[in-house]
């Protein structure tokens, strides 16, 4: 393996890993307080014994997700030293502030783990607050460093190719900013919330049907099935922003060759040999997408040279499996509206349930497909335009043993944090009878 | 110039937190993996993890604090550092992921298998982490970290003298650390046999880490010229007072006076890292790249301080109020 493959697959794994739980950091919070809120307003025990349980997964899942999320720091300038070398000036000041941010959630998630018995139960409420704006703060600040890797700016190269003029400031209010950010926090609220209500839609398919395990489901998952829609609708700026921004990226979605009016998108199928098999083609879907207007021009792949082309097969292929999982999303949140205005309850059809529990790992399978479409879809480029990922890889040698190492690591750590939530979450009913 | 010097002042101060902080936390997981078997070592454990259960994460923020000052102020040497030394540096990475990970896991779980499964990884890494964080600091101050990217020898530039004593120095200090701070919150405890439990520790890692110190002199005299002449010269001050200050605290702790022990403990390291500093002046990878060779430029070293300025308004009271409440006993159910 190739050692600009090995760097490639070993950030990928930290950050296809991170991403996951670094969205429970983000969207699991919001859910904690507002049960612990309601438990304050309402006085329903069930609700209290859910904040207790769930922030006693909190604590497992933000505790894994903090380290999971420090190796990606070190491997910056591990793998990628050129990159950071050149560039760390321009970009570094999201990653300062997404460190302050950080500080902010891990201090209050001490201070609201153990503070149960600490603090008074409205100062425990509030410290819960503090965890949930300064998680979504990291969110946005860290993806708005990844943002800048999209739409480079805040800086000219001189001849040597040396950073002169950094602009810090502009570098953080790049142009792929607003709608890159506001797709990942919405995501890491479907994320948490479709995952968190799977569990208690596994328990009612076990026949767990109390009041515990009801609130258990409809508190998350209303959450993020009034997310979903919202998401689609920024997904939908997201590709617009692409086909004017990054309109390579854009034709890589479907594969698009030529620059054509009217170009089509194909539903399905696989991409091989250059083009979509196995497909139904829309046609003039593309234009649409690309800019609300069936006859719009959208450019093809033949616009620049092969070497500067993404591997349309990975991003093609990763783009429709986000995108079907996300109307699939949207559609079960529909069934849910539609039963929750006739009856003030959930479906009762298994089906409903079961397709929730799919959900929990539908969710989190559309993040890490959009996740492919955003940095795949930018390759070759690690910035886009300016630098190559292969100018900025590590020279140093061996570099694939650390991947060897790191992959029986996470290994462990999937094992470990899969494990020990199923403990959690198959104690948590005697929880509700001490509380 | 004063602007990066301002960074680098700022940063410095995160790596002393960092040590003083979060070093204790792996000096607890040190005293978490010697406690002895399952029954024997549970008090010493659960004092442990009351101690280091609400501010290990919080602790640990601080050295991603540092990571991000030096890419922000420092690109070049960031990248020389981290390329050069990927191999302990990855070995770090991977320590602190099963050292987070086995505290969590072990405070979910119930049983003693599990339990001594996750506490045996936590405590483990809690060594192995300072261990190359320390051997690291070695390869950095012996200037065996050549300016541009992974220039170094990948396994010479941490497998050395000066890097083996950085290393050792680091899980002694860390021990020692934990031990004096843990003797005080066992007193709090009014556990009369866990502090002088961890009095006992506290002298005996106080000793090792002493005696270390002493042979370090010759291994930095024959391994690290331009170090041993920089701590010898303009960091002699500070060397002298954390020598001072070390031998002052493992006195208070004979004494059982834990709380002063806790400060002159303190002092001794803080004066030990800036010493460091000091003598490495103005260079920041030794003999190859100085602090202005290698300040990013101004206007994003002013951002940065900035966007620090702002955050230590909410971070440091948060900091200050979570300190306190984890060293409050529980009280209402």
């Amino acid at each position: 393996m190739p050692d600009l493959v090995a760097a490639r697959s070993q950030m990928a794994l930290s950050l296809g890993w991170h991403i996951v739980l670094a969205c429970y950091g983000v969207g699991f919070p919001l859910i904690v307080v507002l049960a612990e809120w309601r438990a304050q307003r309402t006085g329903d025990p069930a609700y209290a014994a859910l904040a207790r349980a769930w922030a006693r997964a909190l604590g497992v899942l933000f505790a894994v997700g903090a380290v999971s999320g420090t190796i990606l720091s070190f491997e910056l300038g591990i793998l990628w030293p050129r990159f950071m070398g050149r560039f760390g000036e321009v970009v570094g000041l999201p990653f300062a502030m997404e460190g302050i941010a950080f500080f902010v959630e891990a201090i209050f998630v001490g201070l609201y783990l153990y503070g149960w018995e600490r603090l008074s139960p409205r100062a425990h409420l509030l410290s819960g607050v503090p965890i949930v704006v300064a998680g979504v703060a990291s969110a946005w600040f860290v993806v708005t460093a990844n943002a800048w890797m999209n739409q480079p700016t805040g800086f000219r190269l001189d001849a040597a190719g040396r950073v002169v003029d950094p602009d810090p400031w502009a570098a953080l209010t790049n142009r792929a900013m607003p709608v890159q950010t506001t797709h990942m926090i919405l995501a890491a609220l479907m994320v948490a919330g479709f995952g968190v209500a799977a569990v208690y839609a596994a328990g009612w398919l076990r026949g767990r049907r109390d009041r515990y395990h009801r609130l258990g489901f409809l508190l998350p998952f209303t959450l993020a099935a009034v997310v979903t829609p919202v998401q689609i609708g920024v997904g939908d700026w997201a590709a617009r922003f692409l086909a004017q921004r990054q309109p390579v990226k854009f034709a890589s979605l479907e594969g698009l060759q030529r620059t054509e009016r009217g170009a089509p998108l194909t539903v399905g199928g696989l991409y091989y040999g250059g083009g979509v098999h196995f497909g139904v083609r829309v046609p003039r879907a593309l234009s649409v997408l690309a800019h609300h207007d069936p006859d719009a021009l959208v450019h093809g792949l033949e616009e620049v040279p092969p070497g500067d082309r993404p591997p349309v097969g990975i991003v093609r292929n990763a783009f429709q499996v986000m995108v079907g999982l996300g109307f699939g999303l949207l559609a079960l949140g529909a069934w849910f509206a539609v039963a929750w205005r006739r009856r003030r309850e959930a479906p009762a059809s298994p089906w409903f349930h079961r397709a929730a529990v799919a959900a929990g790992f539908a969710a989190p399978l559309a993040l890490e497909a959009g996740w492919v479409v955003t940095e795949v879809g930018r390759q070759p480029w690690i910035a886009w335009k300016v630098m190559r990922v292969s100018d900025a890889v590590t020279t140093a040698p061996h570099i694939r043993i650390g991947l060897y190492g790191l992959v029986a690591v996470y290994a462990l750590l999937t094992w470990g944090t899969v494990f020990v939530l199923r403990r959690l979450a198959a104690g948590a009913p005697q929880e509700q009878s001490e509380g | 110039m004063r602007t990066a010097q301002a960074l680098l002042v700022v940063m410095w101060a995160g790596v002393t937190a960092y040590a003083l902080f979060g070093g204790a936390d792996f000096g607890a997981g040190f005293w978490d993996l010697v406690a002895g078997g399952p029954e024997r070592g549970s008090a010493q454990r659960n004092l442990i993890e009351h101690a280091i259960g609400p501010v290990w994460e919080a602790n640990h923020v601080w050295l991603i604090f540092v990571l991000v000052m030096l890419w922000t102020g420092f690109p070049e040497a960031f990248a020389a550092i981290a390329s050069s030394l990927y191999v302990p540096l990855t070995l770090v990475a991977v320590g602190v992921i099963l050292r987070g990970a086995g505290f969590a896991f072990r405070k979910a779980v119930s049983g003693v298998p599990l339990q001594r499964l996750f506490g045996a990884t936590f405590a483990s890494s809690s060594v192995i982490t300072p261990f190359f964080l320390g051997s690291v600091a070695g390869a950095v101050a012996s200037g065996r970290v050549p300016a541009g990217v992974a220039r170094a020898h990948p396994i010479g530039s941490f497998v050395n003298p000066t890097s083996l004593l950085g290393g050792g120095l680091a899980v002694a200090v860390c021990a020692y650390l934990a031990a004096v701070y843990l003797t005080a919150d066992a007193r709090r405890a009014g556990d009369a046999g866990l502090v002088e439990a961890f009095r006992r520790r506290a002298l005996a890692s106080g000793a090792v880490a002493g005696g270390l110190v002493l042979g370090g002199i010759a291994v930095l005299h024959a391994d690290s010229p331009a170090l041993f002449s920089g701590l010898t010269g303009r960091g002699r001050p500070l060397v002298v007072l954390s020598a001072l200050a070390g031998l002052v605290s493992l006195g208070a702790v004979w004494r059982r006076r834990f709380v002063p022990a806790r400060l002159a403990a303190a002092t001794a390291v803080t004066a030990v890292l800036w010493g460091w500093a000091a003598a490495q002046y103005p260079y920041l990878l030794q003999g190859e790249l100085t602090i202005r060779q290698s300040a990013a430029d101004p206007v994003a070293l002013r951002a940065v301080l900035l966007s620090l300025a702002v955050g230590a308004a909410v971070v440091v009271p948060a900091l200050a109020w979570l300190l306190a409440v984890a060293q409050r006993e529980p009280e209402r159910r």
